[in-house]
C-alpha cells in the first residue's frame, strides 16, 4: 500500500563484510574510544567536601532579615502566610515592650513564625509578598532529617544572625 | 637436593603465593578504579589514601557476612567447589619462570619454583582443573540458574582448551620445548642480530589466537556468560554467600593473573627485556627482568579490564561460533602456515 505521509523508510540489511564478521577493528575502535575516556577529567562531585554551586536564583531555605541595625524587620502582617500556597506559614503575633526597639524594628512583631519545610514548595511567592523586605528563600537547601516535627523551622533557625557576632 | 635448597624453594612459593594473592586482591581494586576512569566517574576513594584500603574493607565484608548453605545443596560439594576453584586457580603460577638465576652469598637459585620438562601441559591440566570448581558449585548449589551457569562454564571452557592448545602447538614447533623456562630463556633480549626475539613477533596470530581464548578460560568479559547477570542471576555463584562467594570471585583475579603471566612468558619474551645484555651484573638484570616481566603482567591485567569495560557479552551461539567455527579453524591454519614457513627458512 502506498504511504500516504511520505515517511516510510526502507530499512537496509547488507550482510556483513569480512572485516565487520571478524570483530577485531571494531574492538580496536571501541577500546580507542574507552581508553580516551580513561584520561578524561571525572565529571563526579565528591558531594560532602565539595558542592556544585547554586544557580544565581536558586531558592532554598528561608532567612528572616535583620535591618541594619541589627533590628527584625518583620511586623507580623501575615501576608506571606497568606500567599503562600502551600500554607506553610504560621505566625503569632505580639507588640513590642519598651526597652525592646534595638531587637524588632516595628510596634508589632512575629512572636512565634514557623515554616513546614515539608510543605513549603519553595514558589518565592512569600518573599514577593512581603512589604518589609523581611523574607527571602536565600539560603541552601533544607537539611534532610529524621522527625516530620524537625521540618517544623522556628525562629531559633530563620532568623539571621546578629549583627554584632 | 639439599635441606638449603628446600628451604629456599619453600620460601619462593610461599613468596609466590603471596604476591599472587595480594595482585589478585589489588586487581579487585583496580578493577573498580580502571571501569570508574573509562566511565569518567572517581571509582573507590574513601578507605584510605585514594581507597588503597578498600579491598581490606572488601574482604572485611565478605568474611563478616551471613554464611548460607541452602537446605537441599549437597553440603560437602557445596563447600568443595569454592575451595577447588581457588586452589586449582593458585597451583598454576608454580611453573612460571618469573627471573633468571639469583645469586646471594655462595647460593645460585631459580627464581622459577619448578622448571618441570612439560611446564604449558601442566598449565593447561590446571587450567581445565579450574573449570570443575564451577561445575561442582553450580551444580551443589540445587539451582537451575547455577546449574546453567555452570553448564555453560564447561561447555565454554572446553570448546575454548582446543583451540588455546592447538595455537600453542604452532608456538611449540617453533620453539622445541614444553618447559616454560626454556621458552623464557629462548626469547633473551628483544633483537637478537636478525630479528625480534620475542614470539609474539613469530606468532602472531597464535598470539591473538590465544588472547581470546585466555579471556573465554579465565570467564572475563566478553565471555563472562557463566554469571550473565542478566539472563542467569548470579550464574554458577548465585547461592553462594560469605567468603565462598569470595572465593569464586578471588579465583577469577588469580586466574587473570595467572594467565596474564602465561602470556607473557610465551609471547612477550617473559623476564627479557631490550638492551639486558648491556647491564654485566647478573643479579641487576634478574630483579629488572623480575621488574619488566611484573610490568608485563600488570600490562596484561589492564588489558583484561580495559576490555571488560568496552565490549559488551557475547550471545550464547555467537561464542559457540567463535569457538568452533573461527578459532579452531584459525589455529589449524596457523600450525599449517607455521610448519610451511619453518621448512622453507631451514
Amino acid at each position: 500500500m502506498e504511504s500516504l505521509s511520505n515517511k516510510k523508510k526502507l530499512v537496509e540489511s547488507k550482510p556483513l563484510n569480512f572485516l565487520e564478521r571478524a570483530y577485531l577493528p571494531a574492538i580496536a575502535k571501541g577500546l580507542g574510544i574507552t581508553i580516551k575516556h580513561f584520561f578524561k577529567k571525572p565529571v563526579t562531585i565528591s558531594y560532602p567536601e565539595e558542592k556544585r554551586e547554586y544557580s544565581e536564583n536558586f531558592r532554598g531555605m528561608h532567612s528572616l532579615k535583620r535591618d541594619e541595625n541589627g533590628k527584625e524587620r518583620c511586623t507580623a502582617c501575615g501576608l506571606c502566610a497568606l500567599s503562600c500556597p502551600a500554607e506553610a506559614i504560621t505566625m503569632i503575633a505580639a507588640e513590642r515592650q519598651k526597652g525592646e526597639e534595638h531587637l524588632y524594628r516595628e510596634e508589632k512583631y512575629a512572636a512565634v513564625y514557623e515554616i513546614n519545610m515539608l510543605r513549603c514548595i519553595f514558589c518565592g511567592l512569600c518573599e514577593e509578598a512581603c512589604p518589609k523586605e523581611a523574607i527571602y528563600l536565600d539560603g541552601p537547601h533544607v537539611p534532610s532529617d529524621y522527625l516530620r516535627k524537625d521540618f517544623i523551622y522556628g525562629k531559633d533557625k530563620l532568623v539571621e544572625a546578629p549583627l554584632n557576632q | 637436593m639439599g635441606t638449603a635448597e628446600i628451604i629456599i624453594k619453600i620460601v619462593l612459593v610461599v613468596i609466590v603465593f603471596a604476591i599472587s594473592l595480594v595482585i589478585a586482591m589489588y586487581s579487585t581494586y583496580a578493577e573498580r578504579k580502571i571501569a570508574a576512569f573509562l566511565q569518567d566517574r572517581v571509582g573507590p576513594n574513601r578507605a584510605g589514601p585514594w581507597g588503597i584500603l578498600q579491598p581490606l574493607a572488601d574482604g572485611g565484608k565478605m568474611f563478616l557476612k551471613e554464611e548460607i548453605i541452602p537446605t537441599n545443596a549437597n553440603t560437602f560439594l557445596f563447600i568443595a567447589g569454592p575451595s577447588l576453584a581457588i586452589m586449582t586457580a593458585c597451583i598454576g603460577s608454580a611453573v612460571i619462570p618469573w627471573g633468571q638465576k639469583l645469586t646471594i652469598g655462595s647460593y645460585t637459585f631459580d627464581l622459577q619454583i619448578a622448571d618441570i620438562n612439560v611446564g604449558i601441559l601442566y598449565i593447561f591440566g590446571v587450567v581445565s582443573l579450574g573449570v570443575y570448581g564451577i561445575m561442582i558449585g553450580g551444580w551443589a548449589s540445587n539451582n537451575k540458574y547455577s546449574l546453567l551457569g555452570a553448564i555453560r562454564a564447561a561447555s565454554q571452557n572446553i570448546s575454548y582448551e582446543i583451540a588455546m592448545g592447538l595455537s600453542i602447538i604452532a608456538l611449540l614447533m617453533t620453539t622445541g620445548t614444553l618447559s616454560l623456562g626454556h621458552i623464557a630463556a629462548q626469547q633473551h633480549g628483544f633483537w637478537n642480530g636478525h630479528y625480534f626475539s620475542w614470539n609474539v613477533f613469530s606468532q602472531p596470530l597464535g598470539f591473538l589466537i590465544f588472547l581470546v581464548c585466555a579471556f573465554a578460560e579465565t570467564n572475563r568479559s566478553p565471555f563472562d556468560l557463566p554469571e550473565c547477570e542478566t539472563e542467569l542471576v548470579g550464574g554458577y555463584h548465585t547461592e553462594y554467600s560469605s567468603m565462598k562467594l569470595g572465593f569464586y570471585l578471588f579465583a577469577e583475579y588469580i586466574n587473570m593473573f595467572v594467565s596474564s603471566a602465561v602470556m607473557a612468558t610465551l609471547y612477550f619474551g617473559g623476564y627479557n627485556f631490550p638492551f639486558m645484555d648491556l647491564i654485566h651484573s647478573q643479579n641487576l638484570v634478574t630483579i629488572l627482568g623480575t621488574v619488566f616481566l611484573f610490568g608485563k603482567v600488570f600490562l596484561f591485567i589492564f588489558f583484561f579490564m580495559w576490555v571488560r569495560w568496552t565490549i559488551p557479552r557475547f550471545r550464547y551461539d555467537q561464542l559457540m561460533d567463535l569457538g568452533w567455527k573461527v578459532l579452531i579453524p584459525l589455529a589449524i591454519a596457523n600450525i599449517i602456515i607455521t610448519g610451511v614457513v619453518m621448512q622453507f627458512i631451514k
